[in-house]
């Protein structure tokens, strides 16, 4: 049962492995915008000494791990599935002996172990070495950091998949991608920490599976809040989210068989 | 001269930039193209032909070796030399795909700055002749393939080239529009106002328009001859097919007959024959006395085995086998 | 050379016939960018919940310096942007076609594609540009007004050399355009705040390398009539044409580079 999908996560990794000029090119604007944003940041803290619980370190440490997961995480950029709903060559896909939804989440995953070692990696040792970084205290927490990104992950793919498959209704899904690309860093705590908003703002994201791609992993590598409760509201969206998707995907593919493409 | 290259090279530098190997991709190209011709270039994938062609229209430098077209230097002077030649890539556009075709021909023909009577009346014969008025107003990416290569070869006539480079033309085309295709640059290049030179797949291509072969493997020149002269030269067996009344056994023992192919349960037998020992005529009769004849035709070796003789034959294959026949 | 410019005319009004034909569609898009564009101040108003200043310098300062930046990276944006497609252009060999004209490469890539949906970019900064001068109520001399005009314009200029320069690097190597994104997207987020705030080899960089410095803080020194905190001299804030001059200069020789490389090893 489980026979295609572990080779395809390999498949995911190996891909993003051939495009090395690509990953590193990436890594050069994370690090640039890192140092612009630890900047701003440490303004702001050089005016009050501590915002919301974040210090320095705490800041510089969310800065720079919000930069590493980037390129894990991905927001932007993965517009593959729409552009093959558009031409059509999501048929071929859909004929497939496979589950389309948990083929395009392995590969993504390995897509992500692949980023793992070339985008997350540098950010967080430039932090650590050119920053007061702060390092986690409890042993454990590396693990439940394991995890939550993991879970971000998936979150993530739940997110641009459901993106992707309005392409079943929508001529053309640009638009939609495009307000979430500029709109998706602030509502998921990359731009800046969530708890620097106002409270309505909080109250309001807290009902969004938004801070579980950024803020999420960032408060459990920091050892922000409960970590329990943290990584259980991510399995709750990320489950949420890939229900959505396989309903919206049958409905989607039913579409397609009426109308004949 | 309209194309005079003389010792043209041209290597790249391939893998990362630890292991770093060059590959010569055009090695020691000579050739002399005279206003008028038209001028086939023919080579495997990889021969170098893309090559050449990019270090002839100024796209490429070459990395040794000298380079004239319409008496200037590709390079150093690229925005004089596009003004004198035309090129078609079969593979790319040179219209803008959501634009009518008709202001693709606008834009064009401002860009290369024709005189807009000149342009007219230019425009005027194209569309007539490649019978494209039906779909003038349509956008580029609506087009059909067929109907895309005629915008593409008008685009780049309607500023009255002296050359017009034309890499794999026919490249996906059906047979109707190939023909049309290839009447039209016949006629063309008939008049004496445009030299071409063509690279193709596709040897019919060649045989329709070119009186001159340039074969070109491994990035040198293998053959550079008159097409008649190579077929002569080169030509080997002919066959004769001949189809019978009634079945009969393998046409065996006939003068000047090498070998022979039955088909059809022995109603149709192919006679393979050697031009120097027979001829068509005389074959045919000693068939006649034999059996019952219904129908009788010659094939003539094509210039595709021609060119695979060539391959087979070629000098430089310097030991190892060749890498296989041309593409059909 | 009049009538080159009537080509490229022609071609842009093409373009931009084309984009209108769907004004529902034109419309949704120029909202998306205006949001877009709007995200980065929402960020600075959230910063401002929780100070004061920022490296010396209030909220509506700030935004005018934010109102500089986005305006002038939403007009460079729109001339230049279709730069970014170079990587692509190179990628499927429509670049070679582009060789085969009787044109400049850089204009025919320009003009190849013009995204007017980017006018949302242009509005959203001219918008907080227009609040903050508004707000700060400056004592208006004609000068004052001169460099208002000026600034936003220079900075576009200087913006798109960067864009020029930056993404030459496509010339070079196969997958650069993020690499180019962190000198042109950088620049604009640099730019929208006082480089006060940054160390100082990011601020000597901002300054002298990639001049994202003389887009936004310089001339809003000259607007808000205020020394500079860090003690350069003050003719700094009015030589943003001059540096806009410089910038074009050399973005035209990387890109000229490119093309003569891009010309030696192929593709």
């Amino acid at each position: 049962m489980l026979a295609p999908y572990p080779q395809l996560l390999r498949a995911g990794y190996r891909r993003h492995a051939g495009y090395r000029q690509a990953s590193l090119a990436g890594l050069c604007a994370n690090v640039v915008f890192g140092l612009l944003r630890a900047a701003v940041l440490t303004a702001v803290l050089a005016e009050r000494g501590t915002v919301a619980g974040y210090d320095l370190a705490a800041a510089v440490t969310y800065v720079w791990l919000g930069q590493g997961l980037l390129g894990i995480v991905l927001l932007w950029g993965d517009t593959e599935l729409s552009r093959r709903i558009r031409t059509g060559d999501v048929v071929v896909d859909l004929g497939r002996p496979w589950d389309l939804q948990l083929a395009l989440l392995a590969t993504d995953l390995g897509r992500a172990a692949h980023a793992l070692l070339i985008r997350l990696l540098p950010p967080m040792a430039i932090g650590a070495l050119f920053f007061p970084f702060r390092w986690p205290e409890r042993p454990e927490t590396i693990l439940l950091f394991a995890v939550s990104l993991t879970l971000a992950v998936v979150v993530s793919f739940g997110v641009r998949f459901l993106m992707n498959a309005a392409a079943f209704w929508l001529l053309d899904v640009r638009g939609l991608i495009g307000v979430w690309g500029a709109v998706g860093g602030v509502l998921s705590g990359l731009v800046l920490p969530l708890s620097w908003f106002p409270a309505w703002a909080q109250a309001l994201l807290s009902w969004t599976p938004f801070p579980a791609l950024f803020q999420t992993p960032i408060d459990v590598f920091t050892e922000r809040g409960d970590a329990a409760a943290l990584l259980a509201t991510q399995v709750l969206w990320a489950g949420l989210l890939f229900l959505v998707g396989r309903v919206v995907l049958v409905r989607g593919a039913r579409r397609l068989v009426v109308q004949g493409g | 001269m309209i194309i005079s290259t003389e010792d043209l090279r041209r290597d790249y530098l391939v893998g990362t930039r630890l292991r770093r190997r060059r590959v010569t991709a055009v090695s020691g190209v000579t050739l002399d193209v005279e206003p008028g011709e038209a001028v086939g270039f023919l080579g495997p994938n990889g021969a170098g032909k893309s090559t050449t062609i990019k270090m002839l229209t100024g796209v490429l430098v070459p990395t040794a070796g000298r380079a004239t077209v319409c008496g200037l230097d590709p390079v150093r002077e690229r925005r004089e030399l596009a003004r004198r030649i035309g090129v078609v890539f079969g593979q790319r556009s040179q219209l803008w795909w959501d634009l009518p075709l008709a202001d693709s021909f606008d834009l064009h023909a401002a860009i290369h700055r024709v005189p807009q009577a000149r342009y007219r009346e230019r425009l005027d014969e194209c569309v007539e002749m490649l019978d494209m008025a039906g779909f003038l107003a349509t956008p580029v990416r609506q087009l059909s393939l067929g109907q895309r290569m005629r915008g593409e070869v008008t685009a780049a006539l309607l500023h009255s080239p002296r050359l017009l480079v034309l890499d794999e033309p026919t490249i996906g085309l059906d047979l109707a529009s190939k023909e049309r295709l290839r009447s039209f640059l016949a006629a063309v290049n008939a008049r004496g106002e445009v030299t071409l030179l063509l690279t193709t797949h596709d040897l019919p291509d060649v045989e329709r328009l070119c009186r001159r072969v340039v074969v070109i493997d491994q990035g040198r020149v293998l053959v550079d001859d008159d097409l008649g002269a190579l077929r002569r030269r080169f030509a080997g067996n002919r066959t004769l097919v001949v189809e019978l009344a009634e079945p009969a056994p393998p046409l065996l023992g006939l003068d000047g007959v090498v070998d022979v192919a039955v088909e059809a349960q022995g109603m149709r037998q192919r006679l393979e024959f050697s031009p120097a020992a027979t001829t068509a005529a005389e074959l045919i009769a000693a068939v006649g006395r034999r059996c019952e004849l219904r129908d009788v035709a010659v094939d003539e070796p094509s210039i595709e085995d021609l060119v695979r003789t060539l391959y087979a034959r070629g000098p430089v294959s310097s030991g190892k086998p060749h890498s296989g026949p041309l593409r059909p | 050379m009049a009538d080159r410019q009537r080509i490229y005319l022609r071609i842009i009004g093409s373009r931009v016939r084309g984009q209108l034909t769907y004004r529902t569609s034109f419309a949704l898009d120029v909202i998306a960018q205006f949001l877009g564009q709007s995200i980065e101040l929402v960020a600075i108003l959230v910063l401002f919940t929780q100070v004061t200043a920022l490296g010396g310098f209030s909220a509506p300062e700030v935004l005018l310096l934010y109102g500089l930046a986005a305006t002038a990276f939403g007009l460079a944006d729109l001339t230049v942007g279709q730069v970014e497609e170079l990587a692509t252009f190179i990628r499927t060999g429509e670049f070679d076609v582009m060789l085969l004209r009787p044109l400049g490469t850089l204009p025919q890539l320009l003009s190849a594609d013009v995204a007017l949906k980017r006018i949302g970019r242009v509005a959203s900064g001219l918008l907080v540009l227009g609040w903050s001068l508004a707000t700060l109520d400056l004592p208006w001399t004609p000068a004052r007004a001169l460099l208002a005009v000026i600034a936003p314009i220079s900075g576009a200029v200087i913006i798109s050399a960067i864009f020029v320069a930056a993404n030459s690097v496509s010339f070079w190597i196969v997958d650069g355009r993020e690499m180019a994104n962190s000198f042109t997207y950088g620049s604009s987020f640099s730019t929208s705040y006082p480089i006060t705030i940054y160390g100082p080899w990011l601020r000597r960089a901002l300054c002298y390398a990639v001049p994202a410095a003389f887009v936004g803080y310089f001339p809003a020194l000259g607007l808000l009539g205020r020394p500079d905190p860090l003690g350069l001299p003050a003719a700094l804030q009015w030589s943003s044409p001059l540096v806009a001059v410089i910038a074009v200069a050399v973005a035209g020789w990387i890109w000229r580079a490119g093309v003569r490389h891009y010309q030696g090893t192929g593709s």
